[in-house]
């Protein structure tokens, strides 16, 4: 085997473990996402282009009650782009990582969840292990993941037995521990701090449907005026 | 009522759309070989960390603080998550560990 099919395969097994944690979470999110379209009257095929298309966990569910009324593109794209904005955020962050990933990088960009850039922008890829087919498994694995589990949970509607009340707090763990792991230096843990406290006065000011984007510029602020002293 | 099939084709268009550029814009405006403003390498090297706060704020943004059980199970699930991963450092000890406890608190403690 050529030295490169190696560091691919290295990449592919250490992006499964990496994307565990998101399987969890989004076979639970996926599911209720699948159970809520087709009591909509919107069925797996329906959910197969929405969950491959889009993408966007969050905005999927908010685009739904624009899916039984009025037609309203325009809103909706509007909506969009307000609701997704923090993506910006992400893709700032990753512009060197994804720097050389060549054909890869259209789909690291077009599929990139919370989760996905949470794992890519957190995780220290070893010397053997090829860095951007780590990049792309965990976007690919993650993708897949949401596809079948909003099928699945189309497809099963109501027959599931099993009680999954508090399963997507995996999501919320996942995140927790990956804030954990950017407190390791002084300026990460100044950062990291300030995203939260920014998020929850956000939070509590303007209420959890509108609090992400009030939060983002908290959040720029201080970045930007905290600039001398955590470059030091 | 459903919409009709072209009507939620293009919805469903709308979203992606909205979705990609978000996705793409900072692609878009700093591409390779094109050297970014320093600014940007600064925001680069520090948003990970706040984002990451924000996306704990995230999804902590059901919780009522105002009616039982005033968001106690996920603190406490919280706090045996971050501490089990402090302590032992494996993450899918500590998410495995804490998503089961949660399991637990909101299906029998706190019900």
């Amino acid at each position: 085997m050529s030295n490169r099919n190696k560091r691919v395969e290295k990449a592919l097994r250490a992006a499964f473990p990496a994307s565990f944690p998101v399987l969890t979470g989004f076979f639970v999110l996926g599911l209720a996402y699948g159970l809520l379209m087709s009591s909509k009257g919107y069925g797996p095929l329906w959910i197969l282009l929405y969950s491959s298309v889009c993408f966007c966990g969050s905005m999927q569910f908010a685009a739904i009650p624009f899916m039984i009324g009025e037609f309203r593109p325009l809103y909706v794209l509007l909506l969009s782009i307000m609701v997704n904005a923090r993506h910006l955020f992400y893709g700032i962050s990753m512009l060197e990582k994804y720097k050389g990933t060549g054909k890869l990088k259209p789909f690291l960009i077009y599929c990139m969840c919370d989760e996905t850039f949470a794992i890519n922008s957190s995780s220290s890829i070893p010397d053997d292990t090829d860095a951007s087919f780590f990049y792309f498994f965990v976007t690919l694995f993650d993708w897949l993941y949401w596809i079948i589990a909003g099928v699945l949970g189309g497809l099963i509607g109501q027959l599931i037995k099993i009680n999954t009340t508090g399963l997507d707090f995996a999501l919320t763990a996942l995140f927790v521990v990956l804030f954990i792991e950017q407190l390791k230096s002084r300026k990460n843990a100044i950062c990291g701090v300030a995203g939260v406290v920014a998020a929850a006065a956000a939070l509590f000011v303007f209420g959890g449907d509108k609090f992400v984007i009030p939060a983002m510029l908290v959040i720029l602020a201080i970045l930007l005026g905290g600039r001398k002293k955590l470059c030091d | 009522m459903r919409l009709n099939a072209l009507q939620a084709v293009i919805i469903a268009l709308m979203v992606a759309l909205g979705t990609v550029l978000t996705r793409a814009l900072p692609f878009v405006l700093f591409p390779e070989g094109k050297k970014k403003p320093q600014i940007i390498s600064y925001l680069a090297g520090t948003i990970p960390a706040a984002m990451m706060g924000l996306l704990v704020v995230y999804c902590l943004k059901g919780i009522s603080l105002k009616s039982s059980p005033y968001g106690v199970p996920e603190l406490i699930a919280i706090a045996v998550t971050a501490g089990l991963h402090i302590w032992r450092k494996n993450v899918l000890l500590s998410i495995v560990a804490g998503t089961l406890l949660y399991m637990l608190l909101v299906q029998l403690v706190f019900v």
